[in-house]
């Protein structure tokens, strides 16, 4: 989306979307043209034939074809359905997320985006990715509904207080490609937009390791570990009034109801902001609420700060491997 | 209006329902059908005019990508006073409120609707309403786009919501007590011999339409009171930080907001529906199938809202069947077009403006409803969903569809309304330049959308410039279309030709009554005993046919038809 000097009539492709995406978009425009066509056609044909010749002449009292209508029904519902089934297997390919991916969280607020790396690493308005790499983004608002739009992907999603959606996408060029926000979130909605960079991944490796001095999310969580108090109940002890978390990230849970849940990022977010929902088997709901207590962002520093707990016998999962079990998309 | 002048011409019988009483009371308190269509006419017509504006104004704002007329709020007030204005204040009342209120009764050989004390009420809350609505814009105005999503309207905003949102509740009752009103009438005061397979098709698409009034309406009223309730006193309903859901207010929003638009089209083809036939002089092709399609749409259409929401992040399962259901309502869609163009068909094909206005709807519909079906494809949508894409589809369908109908259904039957004719050649150069100015704002909003340019944008990438100068220079043409009309109607119903009581002629009962109507519609109750858009048995239209016609010996002594 670079500016270009002629005039641009179709946007350049860059992912792994946009070719099925430009396909069904030209069967969806050949089918249309046609039918619009043969109707336009018939119509001028008809103005000029048939134009009133006489003052007081009537034309040729027909009333009907019981043929002709179950044609015109059943042969547009045919070309109906194909669209349907392909639209639909698209849509289901863009909202099923492989397991492999590169995980970034995406912060929205009126008026500006921030990107997280999986290292921590900070971007506000810009995006680094490689190419090649399924990419997807947990995404988070702190005030009203914004929308990630990256038309060379073809590919959106709101962004909705309250909960996490995701969405994922492989771009295939290295490139520079607007983002915007595109559902409307106030006065400088027009403004909240910024700049994908796609990168080769050797590039984008280099970019990443000058990314010293960066802040340690990880590490934030820790003193916000500490400075909520998180800590006294959660001491990392059996003992502990709260559960143990080391390891806790991608394990799963046996709650009090008798449900059993993956722990991913929308779990940990619940049971930070609304903690009486899912009481883990064996504990007392005693933990107060943190809803309108922590940011967005505070929540995602946590969550860093968890998945870098060492596993109890083992080695720390990391925050910077993306790889985590995951409930499919919201 | 009171434009009775003396018209020595012709012999109209000496009272009609514009020279029976005088006065602004004679007005104001009026039960009369026809009159209050007029008054609608007169407040819709005004709020015609206040959008209007504001397109306007959008429009030479977007003309460079950075947009030096307005400030970024006062373009969100403009967006959003424009899409309040003409859908709840001008598309939803327009053909239903202006035409239906005219024509129900006198379709149906009836004197009035059921009850026309509620129909003069139904205008005052109108009026209410739209002052609460004219209060939020002078009291600075509002910024939430006509679509309130929460939270930004509930919490973020701070602008005049409560007012605009009270304003569109009232006004609701106008389209529940219409709604009803109509259905009564078409139930219960159809004249002797007036089946239901022999009303007019703009009877049964004002049915459907009914239905959906009746239906839908309380749920946007009870959307709009939950934000308001919301707003005022921290309700916590859509608000996540106190255990509402914002998507709830979505599916709350569309329920209605959807059908909604089956509310702004089906009366249009209805009177597509009455052009095609009567100024083919055939039968209308299929008219049970048309007429069956009405219902279809206000049926299905209850049932796709959730394709407003494809990337809320919605369950996909849900979003698949909202999809097939999205495609299954375009069929019936479809086949009122293919009836329509099968209509014109060795037909005796009349170029007056309304025909003109006919056949451009169907080509404007066409391309409208052809686009709703990338927006209903679950693949295409996540990309053009909310961008500009979306803007052309459904200017396309309400200004394309449903404001080309009630242009076409205007002049049609503003002989009836009046008893003058409007000026035929200027009126026809006036159609073309608004079907050129049309097409030349909104088509290049097409390519914008799929280029990637998002709806509610003050300013925009420079790439998008192009497309967004064609669209400003088509609006300025449209403008022209609009005001034209406006000028030679007002100039007409003083020095417009003397109407003579069936100028086409049209088959339909209102076409027997004198032009315009005695208060009370006929002079004696009429009987029904020729089918609808049946110009061959009917030779008391005075036509000829292919062959002669047989003599049916029923059709009322009318007085002979006059051509123009």
């Amino acid at each position: 989306m670079i500016a270009q000097s002629e005039l641009p009539l179709f946007p350049r492709g860059a992912s792994s979307f946009a070719g099925g995406v430009d396909s069904l978009f030209l069967y969806l425009l050949a089918v249309s043209a046609f039918f619009a066509g043969l109707i336009f056609l018939v119509i001028l044909y008809s103005f000029v034939k048939y134009r009133r010749r006489q003052k007081m002449e009537i034309g040729v009292p027909i009333h009907g074809n019981m043929k002709l209508e179950a044609a015109w029904i059943a042969i547009p519902s045919f070309f109906a359905l194909v669209m349907f089934g392909w639209g639909a297997s698209i849509y289901i390919n863009m909202r099923r997320a492989p397991q492999d991916t590169l995980d970034i969280y995406v912060v929205a607020k009126q008026w500006m985006w921030k990107l997280q790396q999986p290292d921590g690493r900070r971007e506000i308005n810009e995006l680094h990715i490689p190419a090649g790499r399924n990419i997807r983004l947990i995404m988070a608002s702190e005030d009203v509904i914004h929308d990630f739009f990256v038309p060379a992907f073809r590919v959106k999603q709101d962004v909705v207080p309250g909960r996490y959606t995701t969405m994922w996408f492989r771009a295939t060029r290295p490139g520079r490609y607007r983002f915007f926000c595109s559902q409307y979130c106030g006065t400088n909605h027009a403004a909240m937009g910024g700049w994908v960079t796609v990168m080769e991944p050797a590039e984008y490796q280099a970019w990443l390791s000058g990314s010293a001095g960066e802040p340690d999310t990880a590490a934030a969580g820790a003193k916000l570990f500490q400075q909520l108090a998180c800590i006294s109940c959660h001491t990392g002890l059996s003992t502990g009034r709260g559960p143990v978390l080391n390891g806790l990230f991608g394990s799963k849970v046996q709650l009090a109801d008798g449900r059993a849940l993956v722990v991913d990022e929308a779990y940990i977010r619940q049971c930070i902001l609304d903690p009486k929902v899912n009481i883990p088997s064996g504990y007392q709901p005693i933990m107060p609420a943190f809803q309108g207590l922590v940011t967005e962002e505070q929540i995602l520093d946590l969550i860093a700060y968890i998945k870098s707990l060492p596993a109890p016998g083992g080695t720390a999962p990391g925050a910077a491997l993306p790889e985590g079990p995951r409930k499919g998309a919201p | 209006m009171s434009s009775q002048a003396a018209s020595p011409a012709s012999t109209p019988p000496p009272l009609n329902y514009l020279n029976a009483h005088y006065g602004i009371r004679s007005w104001l308190l009026t039960t009369d059908h026809k009159r209050i269509a007029l008054l609608y006419l007169a407040s819709v017509t005004f709020f015609f005019i206040l959008g209007g504006t504001f397109a306007g104004l959008i429009r030479i704002h977007l003309l460079t990508p950075r947009g030096y007329l307005v400030t970024p709020e006062t373009y969100n007030k403009l967006f959003t006073m424009h899409g309040i204005v003409m859908i709840f204040f001008f598309l939803i009342p327009s053909i239903p409120a202006v035409l239906g209120n005219f024509l129900i009764p006198m379709m149906i050989g009836a004197k009035d609707l059921a009850f026309p004390k509620l129909n003069l009420l139904s205008w005052y809350i109108y009026n209410l309403g739209a002052l609460f609505a004219l209060f939020a814009i002078i009291n600075g105005g509002v910024d939430t786009g006509w679509t309130f999503y929460t939270p930004f309207s509930s919490l973020y905003s701070n602008t005049s919501v409560a007012p605009a949102a009270i304003g569109i509740f009232i006004t609701g009752f106008t389209s529940i007590l219409t709604g009803l009103n109509f259905v009564v009438t078409i139930h219960t005061m159809r004249a002797p011999g007036m089946t239901w397979f022999r009303l007019p098709i703009f009877v049964w698409a004002h049915y459907a339409t009914s239905v959906i009034f009746i239906l839908g309406t309380p749920v946007i009223a009870i959307t709009l009171l939950l934000v308001a309730l919301e707003r005022l006193f921290h309700f916590g309903f859509f608000n996540p930080a106190l255990g509402g859901d914002p998507i709830l207010f979505q599916h709350l929003f569309w329920f209605y907001s959807h059908p909604a638009v089956y509310i702004m089209i089906l009366p249009a083809m209805g009177v597509v529906s009455e052009i095609i036939p009567t100024l083919s002089r055939k039968p209308l092709f299929g008219y049970p199938f048309v007429a069956a399609a009405s219902m279809a749409i206000a049926v299905i259409g209850f049932f796709v809202w959730a394709h407003h929401m494809f990337v809320a992040g919605q369950s996909p399962y849900s979003a698949l069947v909202f999809s097939l259901l999205s495609y299954m309502v375009a069929i019936p869609s479809a086949v009122k077009v293919f009836n329509w163009v099968a209509t014109l068909y060795k037909g005796s094909i009349s170029y007056d403006t309304p025909m003109l206005y006919a056949l451009g709807f169907i080509g404007l519909f066409v391309v409208g409803g052809l686009t709703g079906l990338f927006l209903a494809c679950l693949g295409v949508d996540v990309h053009v969903h909310d961008t500009y894409f979306v803007i052309a589809h459904f200017h396309y369908i309400m200004v394309g569809g449903a404001v080309m109908a009630y242009m076409g259904g205007l002049h049609f039957w503003w002989p009836k309304i009046t008893g003058r004719m409007y000026p035929e050649s200027v009126a026809r150069v006036a159609a073309v330049i608004l079907f050129v100015g049309f097409n030349l704002t909104f088509f290049p909003q097409f390519i914008l959308g799929y280029l990637g340019m998002p709806r509610r944008y003050h300013n925009y990438p420079p790439e998008f410039q192009v497309f967004n100068v064609m669209s400003t220079a088509g609006a300025s043409i449209l403008a022209v279309g609009y005001i034209l009309p406006m000028i030679y109607f007002i100039w007409s119903m003083r020095y417009g030709a003397v109407a003579p009581r069936n100028p086409w002629p049209g088959t339909g009962l209102e076409w027997q009554t004198p032009s315009p109507p005695p208060t009370e519609n006929f002079e004696k109750t009429p009987v029904v005993t020729w089918e609808p858009y049946d110009f061959y048995n009917r030779p008391d239209l005075g036509l000829t046919g292919p062959e002669p016609p047989s003599p049916p010996g029923s059709g009322p002594a009318l007085s002979p038809a006059g051509d123009d």
